[in-house]
């Protein structure tokens, strides 16, 4: 037998232990109680009960559709406004843009908890406030993820090398084929990671929700919460999880967002 | 021109949107009065109102001591962990790296769910132990993914170079790697306290009964609907935009410029 020797490799032991316990391990457990219930003798049996009930339920599925609605609104609203900002930062020869950069994302920095309170003080005071819930919502979620949109638009409108635009007008095309045809295609990687940031905490931040709704609406993740805390009923609630879980799944599927744009844009350039 | 024009309008109409609640709430700390809209003259009694107040005083410490210590556990197990992965063969490291996607991808809720799970199963259950492995699980990854890219831009010889001049492997590694990607650890550090200062839901789901950071107590304050009754949070807010926002101004500026300076 060989003596202990110390190798760098070693060094991933307890990140792997880690993992395995507080990553793995329950997200499995998620999968066990979300196809489990109590059965007739009171025993723990395996079911799709839990699966049947969520798509038979019919406020379960409203819930789902409007969270969906939700989300997808506030994607598109973040993408609207993001875009010709980021666009206009991004191809702004200004020397000192980065500050200005650093102005729209700031947010980021900052609880957002006290931000969106701070901004239902803000509705209650135009007026908004227990009126209009659903827009409330809308506005605090494009209020809460719009930097998440911004700083990956930028960065990938911002590398676009210049000679491109110019070689495509001078081999003739107007202001609006160049954006479609070469500058839109090339910013797609930053538009999927805008969209992939935005999207699924759209749909699951209930902080937002509860907050400017005065906790009217309940969006999915919500309903999760729901099903932990106030029903007492962690197998719906694990099996809300799983379908949450396959939503996301095949929205970074379509959209591509696996490609991992999304680590560059909230972590190497935050700091 | 024109377009120069909109460009700037539009600028100007976004800044506004954001920086709008957050103006509103700075401008109605100055005031002793309990509704926002309500101007009862210039005063600081908010502010005295907060410094007093032990209870939100107790929160904005045990916010602060659980970010700095999640903080610290994750950059060290995070560090580690990039190291070990970046030496590792493939078969060893995708897993790892596949597994450490998972809360990065994951919604909070699912994540923080999934630690209630396991932990119900255990006496540590709503202890500061889950609470701290909840925001280590949040922000560890976000350490790795700091950390990797200085890895793979460093000179792999200069280890080897310590190594034959007869350093240790622990040696070589604390002197010659670590201050080689020292910036990705401050950088994954950092965010970890950006990470673990702004998070409510993992918290809410470990944390113990009677702790509370200022994420839950805000939001358990509006839940109750006793936000109006404590005016001094309005002094609390203001207080952390007006810190964050300069702190941050000031330390992207200056990181910026010093990379200027060396261009």
């Amino acid at each position: 037998m060989t003596a202990f020797r110390f190798s760098r490799k070693q060094l991933c032991i307890p990140y792997a232990l880690f993992l395995i316990l507080f990553v793995v391990i329950p997200m499995l457990l998620i999968l066990f109680y979300a196809f489990t219930g109590e059965g007739a003798n009171g025993n723990l049996t395996f079911t799709f009960g839990n699966f049947i009930n969520f798509f038979t339920s019919t406020a379960k599925l409203s819930t789902l559709l409007m969270s969906f609605t939700i989300a997808i609104i506030s994607t598109a609203l973040c993408l609207v406004i993001a875009y010709p900002l980021a666009y206009i930062l991004a191809r702004s020869h200004w020397k000192k843009k980065y500050v200005l950069l650093m102005l729209f994302i700031m947010p980021m920095w900052i609880n957002f908890v006290l931000r969106i309170t701070a901004l239902r003080e803000l509705l209650d005071l135009v007026g908004l406030l227990g009126k209009e819930n659903y827009l409330n919502t809308i506005i605090g979620m494009v209020y809460d993820f719009l930097p998440f949109m911004i700083l990956p638009l930028y960065t990938t409108l911002e590398k676009i090398d210049n000679s491109y635009l110019e070689a495509a007008s001078d081999l003739g095309g107007n202001k609006l084929t160049v954006f479609t045809k070469v500058t839109f295609p090339l910013s797609m990687p930053g538009v999927i990671s805008g969209i992939t940031m935005v999207f699924m905490p759209s749909m699951t931040n209930y902080v937002v929700s509860d907050t400017l709704s005065n906790f009217n609406i309940t969006i999915l993740g919500k309903l999760i919460d729901e099903y932990f805390t106030t029903f007492n009923n962690w197998n719906m609630g694990s099996m809300i999880s799983i379908i949450l879980l396959v939503i996301i799944f095949v929205t970074m599927l379509l959209t591509g967002g696996f490609k991992d744009n999304k680590n560059e844009a909230r972590g190497a350039n935050l700091w | 021109m024109v377009k120069r024009i909109l460009s700037i309008a539009f600028c100007v109409l976004v800044l506004l949107f954001i920086y709008s609640p957050i103006l509103l709430l700075v401008v109605y700390s100055f005031t002793d009065s309990t509704v926002i809209g309500q101007w009862k003259g210039f005063s600081f009694s908010l502010y005295a109102d907060l410094f007093k107040s032990a209870e939100i005083m107790g929160i904005l410490f045990n916010t602060i001591w659980l970010a700095l210590a999640a903080a610290t556990l994750s950059t060290i197990l995070g560090t580690a962990g990039a190291i070990g992965i970046f030496y590792s063969r493939k078969r060893i490291s995708a897993p790892i790296k596949a597994a450490s996607q998972i809360p990065i991808i994951n919604a909070e809720i699912v994540t923080a769910i999934a630690l209630a799970l396991l932990f119900s199963m255990t006496a540590l259950y709503r202890t500061y132990f889950s609470l701290i492995i909840g925001h280590m699980v949040l922000c560890t990854p976000f350490v790795v993914l700091s950390v990797m890219p200085k890895l793979k831009q460093m000179d792999p010889n200069v280890y080897e170079a310590a190594l034959d001049l007869g350093a240790t492997p622990s040696k070589a590694l604390f002197k010659v790697v670590i201050p080689q990607i020292f910036s990705g650890i401050m950088a994954g550090f950092m965010l970890s306290i950006t990470l673990s200062l702004d998070d409510y839901i993992i918290t809410a789901f470990t944390k113990p009964k009677t702790f509370d950071t200022i994420s839950t107590y805000v939001y358990n304050a509006v839940k109750n609907g006793t936000n109006s009754s404590t005016p001094a949070l309005r002094a609390l807010s203001a207080l952390i935009f007006v810190v964050m926002i300069a702190a941050v101004l000031i330390i992207n500026l200056r990181a910026k410029k010093t990379k200027e300076d060396r261009k």
